[in-house]
């Protein structure tokens, strides 16, 4: 055990994995000498040369589009995004290609690679540095999504995405990246892609977030205890194939539900789940299932970005309103 | 050897020319033999006959969108017979008589254009062939990939990759070109030039005089060959093979040939270009040339080339006889390969979608 941040729990488990693994490249922008803007490929060149870790030209969509290769022929590519933000030039590749190799191929190739980004806001920077835009990528059939939240479920979940049969789109959220230090074993180990995690258990709402705004839902659990509500609270973690059975089990118990992203709302993570505790829950609520995210405008720069952002108040003041509801 | 081929010298290489004669004063290239020449002649053969059956298979509405590759065979052919039977192959989609002499059943090709996933099973060690691609050059970074595996896997195995000349202008067509050469991984990539993008003339593409000078850009060597004629193609293909191996890194090779039929059989050309340009090149036919050529060699006579024709003409129609009586997918096989296992979401669709299809609830 060794207490690491989320960023040190990345880099530990590409490095493990790595040595377990022969077929593991990882390549991108400035991840090789650098490793990485962010640090979490440092080390791995290192170790493993420039053979298996390396600075590739600078351009996403060959990211990709030369992973699809690598990946068919049988290696393991964990490529990077350096910004989710700079993602988009290599969208086709993934929508077209990444995604859909298994399915047209009628299983006789596969893409399974792991692409990483870092995803969110609130570290004051640049525009296009601060975007959560994963419902776009949870909205494509043939990909996985997965997000972490703390330092040993990132581990765990990046060892499982570099082990998973299938392609996994990793978003890291580089606000937390540095920000908690946890006790995390030194051996690989894996956390299931697709399980959801009740992080506290609860009778009167079930609170649903994941990534970066973890940090926020876990203050508003806290201080909502105090006051006498107990909230049951679950990281989502796998953002698509989406949980259902956890989450449809917690509202029953619960009766309330809220979600909580960051992001735009509209056709986002917060409707999807709503939907699904509609669906499932409509006789077991106390109060109409509600989502909290970020407003459908352009992410501010950072002079206005605490208007975009969720505090810990905002979702005190929305779960009060929910237990409060009288129909 | 490339050098004394350099396009930006206005040079092209032709070994055959329109009327079966070979220039015999070039000798720095790699000839076929006339076994080869003859095995070339019936696959190009092979593959015409395919592509009038399939425009007239769509004419009876048995076959919906076909893109014919009248007269562009020899490049798709004689690259392909320049290179080994492990190499790798990524195609764009006008590739037909390649995929044939790779050994893909004609039945899985027409699969593919009835709409059915299941023709693009391309079992890695017995084809070594990437599905075709439709998003226009997409598949080229596809073939980096692979080349970088090879290099990393030391087997010793080349990548050819299709793209065509209205691919040149698409963003991934030049990132592989600029990966490729940066990483110096044994790639080809061949530009099947017939002159068109649908209704889009080659030189609306692009300011360069020949694609292939695009690849000095990039830091290799790039050959424009006459692409109708198959020994040229051949020779390209060869050089470039060797050149890999060598580990000399990639070549673009521009086959400058063009397309006798429709873009697809949704098309109608006679919108875009003249009769009196395609009639031109109906002259510089490929198949023609190489008739010409084995006749004069005694190598074959009218009636092996009948002969030849009826025994294709019976294969393709059973070939395509089992790609049109092929069972009908089923809910569970739409489902199946979304992913290795199904996740619980997409059980739970699945079986809505089966109720929904019955008509009944519960
Ligand atoms: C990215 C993309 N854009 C547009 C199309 C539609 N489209 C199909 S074929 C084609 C023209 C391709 O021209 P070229 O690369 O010269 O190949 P050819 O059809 O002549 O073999 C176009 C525009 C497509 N398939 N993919
Ligand atoms: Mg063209």
């Amino acid at each position: 055990m060794k207490a690491l941040t989320l960023v040190q729990a990345v880099n530990d488990a590409l490095l493990v994995e790595m040595r377990l693994n022969p077929n593991i490249i990882v390549y991108g922008e400035d991840v090789g000498v650098e490793g990485g803007v962010f640090r979490a490929t440092t080390g791995l060149q290192k170790e493993f040369g420039d053979k298996r870790c390396f600075d590739s030209p600078l351009a996403e969509s060959a990211l990709a589009g030369t992973a699809v290769g690598m990946s068919v022929l049988g290696l393991k590519p964990v490529i990077e995004m350096q910004f989710s933000g700079f993602a988009w030039p290599a969208f086709n590749q993934i929508i077209s290609h990444v995604a859909r190799f298994r399915n047209r191929t009628r299983g006789a190739m596969t893409t399974d690679m792991v692409i990483r980004m870092p995803y969110g806001g609130g570290i004051r920077a640049l525009e296009h540095h601060s975007e959560s835009m994963e419902a776009i990528w949870a909205h494509i059939p043939g990909i996985k999504v997965v997000i972490p939240s703390n330092p040993y479920d990132a581990k765990g979940l990046l060892i499982a995405a570099m082990r998973h049969a299938d392609p996994v789109i990793f978003m890291e959220p580089k606000r937390l990246y540095r920000s908690i230090k946890q006790e995390v074993p030194d051996d690989a180990y894996t956390i299931e892609i697709g399980k959801a995690k009740i992080v506290t258990a609860g009778s009167d709402l079930t609170l649903l977030s994941y990534g970066a705004q973890m940090k926020e839902a876990v203050e508003a659990t806290f201080q909502l205890k105090t006051r006498g509500i107990s909230v049951e609270l679950i990281d989502l973690r796998t953002i698509s194939p989406i949980d259902k059975k956890t989450i449809i089990a917690s509202v029953k118990k619960t009766g309330r539900f809220l979600v909580v992203h960051e992001g735009p709302q509209s056709y986002g993570i917060g409707g999807e789940l709503v939907s699904t505790v509609t669906e499932n829950c409509f006789t077991d609520l106390f109060a109409p299932p509600a989502r909290m995210s970020s407003p459908d405008i352009t992410p501010p720069l950072p002079r206005g970005e605490r208007l975009y952002l969720i505090s810990t108040d905002m979702i005190v003041n929305k779960i009060m309103e929910l237990i409060n509801y009288r129909p | 050897m490339f050098e004394s081929y350099d396009p930006r010298q206005g040079k092209r290489l032709q070994i055959m020319d329109e009327t079966g004669n070979i220039n015999v004063s070039i000798k720095d290239v790699p000839l076929m033999s006339d076994s080869e020449i003859l095995i070339a002649y019936q696959f190009i053969l092979k593959a015409r006959v395919a592509d009038e059956w399939s425009v007239s298979l769509n004419r009876q509405g048995r076959l919906p969108t076909y893109p014919p590759g009248k007269g562009q065979e020899a490049n798709s052919v004689g690259s392909l017979m320049a290179m080994h039977k492990e190499d790798w192959f990524v195609p764009a989609f006008r590739e037909l008589g390649g995929m044939l002499y790779r050994g893909i059943p004609l039945s899985k090709v027409y699969q593919i254009w009835l709409g059915n996933e299941r023709g693009s099973h391309f079992e890695i060690e017995k084809y070594h062939t990437f599905p075709i691609s439709v998003p226009i050059a997409s598949q080229c970074l596809h073939a980096v990939g692979a080349a970088y595996a090879n290099q990393y896997l030391k087997n010793n195995r080349i990548t050819i990759c299709f793209v065509g000349d209205g691919g040149t202008s698409e963003g991934d067509f030049l990132e592989a070109l600029n990966f490729a050469g940066a990483w110096n991984v044994p790639v080809i990539f061949y530009i099947q030039n017939n002159q068109w993008a649908i209704s889009v003339p080659r030189k609306i593409q692009t300011r360069s005089t020949t694609l292939a000078e695009k690849a000095f850009a990039f830091g290799f060597s790039g050959i424009q060959v006459d692409g109708n004629d198959v020994l040229s193609v051949f020779a390209a293909t060869k050089m470039a093979h060797e050149k890999a191996q060598n580990n000399q890194g990639p070549t673009l090779i521009e086959g400058y040939t063009y397309r006798l039929g429709a873009h697809t059989t949704a098309d109608d050309p006679t919108i875009y270009r003249k009769q009196e340009e395609v009639d031109q090149w109906i002259n510089k036919d490929p198949l023609l040339r190489l008739e010409k050529y084995l006749q004069k060699k005694n190598l074959i006579d009218g009636l092996a080339i009948n002969r030849l024709k009826d025994e294709y003409k019976k294969e393709i129609m059973q070939e395509f006889e089992i790609a049109e009586q092929t069972p009908p997918h089923t809910v569970e096989e739409i489902f199946a390969w979304q992913f290795k296992q199904l996740p619980e979401d997409l059980k739970e669709q699945m079986s809505n979608l089966n109720i929904r299809l019955k008509g009944s609830v519960g």
